[in-house]
């Protein structure tokens, strides 16, 4: 049977296409995302900060766990850390008018589990909140635990469920793609609790949310998971001895 | 108990192409469906979305501890957050391009 091969460095710069074009437009019009500073009320700021005090201590056991205990997943890690780096740094235009940018969570759910991305997140969170006010350091528990908690910990969810039922793209797709959308399904509900409709209530304040948030983000969604698919199955050739460590791997067939 | 071995199987070429027009599409697709729009952040949106619906709220109660003076420095500081992305993604492709170079040699 014929295969036409692909080679990872080919891909690597197809990649790198892409995102450098994604890049180029959202950039044109530099825009913002996640729960600004300030944009909820004291009480709630710290209600959030509470729930993601034990995910930052449940994320810093396991990256410990990782470091001490494999230093050689140190890079994977790194390369995990990054690609939420990157995504989250591309603000995409989407098709309601507005700009957003994806999370990039998915990919590290899928190599490391949810808690450690829960850690990684709060690195680029904090970035962005200190040196771009973009988000906020009263709003960063609500950001965290939307982006790096709900969104990876329902990504974990749909990874088992799906990884040995259908071909690992459609896994890594889905998984990615869904942890982006629901990062913004949290972020909605976060905002209509603090600030319920007068009139329709929690319920009419969400629906407003969602239309802002997740709306704009689904085109975006499918393109993290299509990224995120991209970068797994480039990682499934090089980084065959992680991927075993991982358990992502049962038996390397050479 | 065997499980099949379906899920790291290569996915055919086709694939990567077609996702990478989707992933065209999808970027080039607001720009003609909404041309008039101004791509304003979906938190500005959000934001303002507080603001009709609790006009009493007063979001100043904490600033932001400083903010990028212009927007370019802005571009700047997001661009160097992608850069290190991109250092840290690119670093680990090509330590394991080198270190499969070594093993074939030795």
């Amino acid at each position: 049977m014929f295969r036409f091969r692909v080679r990872p460095v080919q891909l690597f710069y197809l990649i790198l296409a892409i995102l450098l074009l994604g890049a180029s437009t959202a950039w044109a019009a530099p825009q913002r995302m996640h729960i600004m500073e300030g944009f909820l009320p004291l009480p709630w700021a710290a209600f959030w900060w509470v729930v993601a005090i034990p995910f930052w201590i449940l994320g810093f056991r396991r990256v410990r766990q990782i470091v001490t205990a494999r230093p050689e997943l140190r890079l994977l890690l790194g390369l995990a850390g990054g690609f939420i780096f990157v995504l989250s740094a591309l603000k995409l235009p989407s098709v309601t008018g507005s700009s957003s940018h994806p999370t990039g969570t998915g990919l590290g759910t899928v190599l490391f589990g949810p808690f450690v991305v829960t850690i990684l997140s709060t690195i680029a969170l904090i970035f962005q909140a200190l040196l771009l006010a973009h988000g906020g350091i009263s709003t960063l528990g609500a950001n965290v635990v939307s982006m790096g908690v709900a969104g990876p910990l329902l990504a974990a969810g749909i990874w088992h469920l799906l990884r040995y039922r259908t071909s690992a793209w459609l896994s890594v797709f889905l998984t990615a793609m869904i942890a982006d959308l629901f990062t913004y399904v949290v972020t909605a509900t976060q905002l209509a609790l603090a600030f319920p409709d007068p009139l329709s209530g929690i319920v009419g304040s969400w629906l407003k949310f969602i239309t802002i948030f997740a709306v704009t983000q689904v085109p975006l969604a499918i393109s993290e998971g299509i990224l995120a698919a991209l970068v797994f199955n480039l990682l499934r050739t090089s980084a065959e001895v992680e991927f075993q460590e991982l358990g992502l791997i049962r038996s390397v067939v050479r | 108990m065997k499980r099949p071995n379906t899920p790291f199987q290569n996915a055919p070429v086709a694939l990567y192409l077609l996702s990478a027009v989707v992933v065209v599409v999808l970027i080039v697709l607001p720009f003609v469906v909404a041309s008039e729009a101004e791509f304003a952040g979906a938190d500005e949106a959000g934001s303002e979305a507080v603001v009709s619906i609790a006009p009493d709220y007063d979001p100043t109660w904490i600033q932001s501890i400083w903010e990028p003076p212009s927007g370019e420095t802005e571009s700047m500081l997001f661009a160097l957050q992608a850069a290190v992305g991109g250092i840290l993604i690119g670093y680990f492709f090509g330590y394991k391009r080198g270190q499969g170079r070594t093993v074939k040699r030795s």
